[in-house]
């Protein structure tokens, strides 16, 4: 026995008997289920139907093309990556609002926050929706716009914000989302904010460093790597919560999916797909958050 | 001229730029109904070494806290060469540049590396170029000793690397004077004598320093200096030898009696 020889194993946990007692047991339930469905309820599955919603071949190009449910899933994701960065904007500056040392600017940023969250999302969004598509889209003249113009009208732009003609309702529908979502996002970063010690604060001050290159340069980057894995769980809350944005009908996954399962009355199947798009989008986001916090915490050694 | 003033006045004729750095006149200061200062009166002239120390609670560090305004104080004026200091003031970041501080708990940013901890007062405030910076930075590391950690994350540190480091970043802003708020009392034993070293050095260039520090062999070594204080007041002001010697009022003779004790 010397110090350099290789350490002997620790013991490794193996599969025990609870483990395999829960997984039988799961594994039971959902068999029961699939049986009980199939006895009780007299369905006839047609799976074909609504997949040529997601995919359909177009007889004149002779090529396929996206349907309905790629269509929503694409407007969805675009909703999803523009509403996620007008919300981090707004929560960003009103979390830091949240505790600035302007009476004012506390005010506005905790009504903010209060109102929306004591309102049910689905209030919410209505009130604000007729608000800003009845008054202020006329005011700053976003319902003017020329549908056909060469700014509006071309692939890169189809891209970013999908069909030209729906961007006003796209807009309203962003808005919302981002408003709705921001408010907790505000709290998280405020939360972030201040957990970064005081000391941070006065050793930036007492190198001579102004209030906002205190914020930008120490606090933000601190807290923000604190606040990631909450700010990634309020993202994909984000995407799913865009689900709300049909009823002011925007043109997203779950408006069409109610129009694929009123058209093909295939409702089971119709749902299960849209709920298995929403996975995949919020799991790969997911995947995202975690690796990007790694990497977070890997620098912060 | 009665003899008393003129031995108060009498200062060695080598120290021609003896103009006062820091001058503090009937500074008081409250937390809520808690008095932590009153009536503080001293000044710090340019090349001296001033030592404070005393019982914790006594204010010491809300007295040099109160110097670069990490403390708004109530009454009284405090002077940083020549430009008063007053709460909520503008300006403030431009007198602050002028005063290096250390803290007890060293609070180097720990997103940043070492480096970069260095630089970014300069670069923010001074509007210097990164290159340049990082010059001046790995002059002051080497002066502190600790160069060859300049990638490094402060985490990656030990304490007194650390304090180190926080002393280097302290004199990137080239300040006039150094405060130092207890640096070694949040090390631990065999980090200490690093850090004091650096000091001692600094000292003997010729920094203007105010301590707060309970290192007597330190205070000994370099001080010009030292005021005691109690309860929110300056109890006795002395040179280093007669104070840990003879000490004048009784409250200084307890405390040094609890700090010798173990």
């Amino acid at each position: 026995m010397d110090r350099n020889s290789p350490p002997p194993p620790l013991p490794r946990r193996r599969v025990t008997l609870v483990d395999l007692v829960l997984i039988g047991l799961v594994i039971g339930m959902v068999m029961y289920a699939v049986y009980k469905v199939n006895d009780v309820l007299v369905y006839n599955w047609n799976w074909n139907r609504v997949f040529t919603f997601i995919v359909r071949y177009d007889e004149e190009s002779g090529r396929w093309v996206a349907n309905l449910l790629i269509q929503g899933l694409l407007t969805t994701l675009r909703l999803a990556v523009w509403a996620t960065i007008l919300a981090t904007i707004i929560g960003v500056m009103m979390g830091y609002w949240r505790r600035c040392n302007n009476l004012s600017l506390r005010i506005i940023s905790r009504t903010y926050v209060e109102l929306i969250r004591n309102i049910p999302p689905i209030v919410f969004i209505f009130i604000f929706y007729f608000f800003i598509s009845g008054q202020i889209f006329p005011l700053i003249g976003l319902s003017s716009l020329r549908h056909d113009s060469p700014i509006m009208d071309n692939d890169l732009f189809r891209f970013m914000f999908g069909d030209p003609r729906l961007f006003e309702n796209f807009i309203a529908g962003m808005v919302c989302l981002a408003v709705f979502e921001g408010a907790y996002i505000t709290e998280i970063v405020r939360a972030g904010i201040q957990s970064i010690g005081k000391g941070q604060w006065e050793a930036g001050r007492a190198i001579g460093l102004s209030h906002f290159n205190i914020l930008r340069d120490v606090i933000l980057p601190q807290a923000i790597r604190k606040i990631l894995p909450p700010l990634a769980g309020q993202f994909i809350t984000l995407i799913k919560d865009s689900a709300i944005v049909s009823l002011i009908s925007i043109q997203e996954l779950t408006f069409l999916a109610t129009e694929v399962a009123a058209t093909t009355t295939k409702v089971f199947e119709t749902w299960i797909l849209v709920g298995a798009m929403y996975f995949v989008l919020c799991y790969f986001f997911a995947y995202v958050f975690a690796k990007l916090e790694q990497r977070g915490a890997r620098s912060n050694r | 001229m009665n003899d008393k003033i003129t031995s108060a006045l009498k200062v060695p004729e080598t120290k021609a730029d003896d103009k006062p750095i820091v001058e503090v006149a009937g500074l008081c200061k409250w937390f809520g109904d808690f008095c932590a200062l009153f009536d503080i009166n001293f000044s710090v002239n340019s090349g001296e070494k001033v030592v404070v120390c005393g019982p914790s609670g006594s204010g010491k560090s809300t007295l040099i806290r109160c110097l670069n305004q990490l403390e708004e104080h109530q009454l009284g004026t405090i002077r940083i060469d020549g430009r008063e200091v007053k709460p909520g003031m503008k300006g403030i970041e431009e007198i602050r540049r002028d005063v290096g501080m250390v803290f007890q708990s060293f609070n180097l940013f720990p997103h940043l590396s070492v480096l970069d901890n260095l630089t970014i007062g300069p670069i923010r405030n001074r509007g210097m170029s990164k290159s340049e910076a990082a010059e001046m930075a790995m002059e002051l590391l080497d002066r502190v000793h600790i160069s060859e950690q300049a990638s490094k994350y402060p985490m990656q540190l030990s304490g007194g690397q650390q304090q180190r480091v926080a002393i280097a970043r302290a004199l990137c802003m080239r300040p006039k004077i150094m405060l130092f708020d207890e640096p070694t009392s949040a090390l631990d034993p065999e980090m200490i004598s690093g850090v004091l070293d650096v000091m001692v050095e600094l000292a003997e260039d010729g920094m203007t320093m105010l301590c707060v520090t309970h290192e007597m062999g330190f205070a000994r070594q370099v001080g010009d200096r030292v005021i005691f204080m109690d309860d929110a007041e300056i109890v006795e002001t002395a040179d280093p030898e007669s104070f840990f010697n003879n000490p004048e009022t009784e409250r200084a003779k307890i405390f040094l009696s609890q700090l010798l004790s173990h």
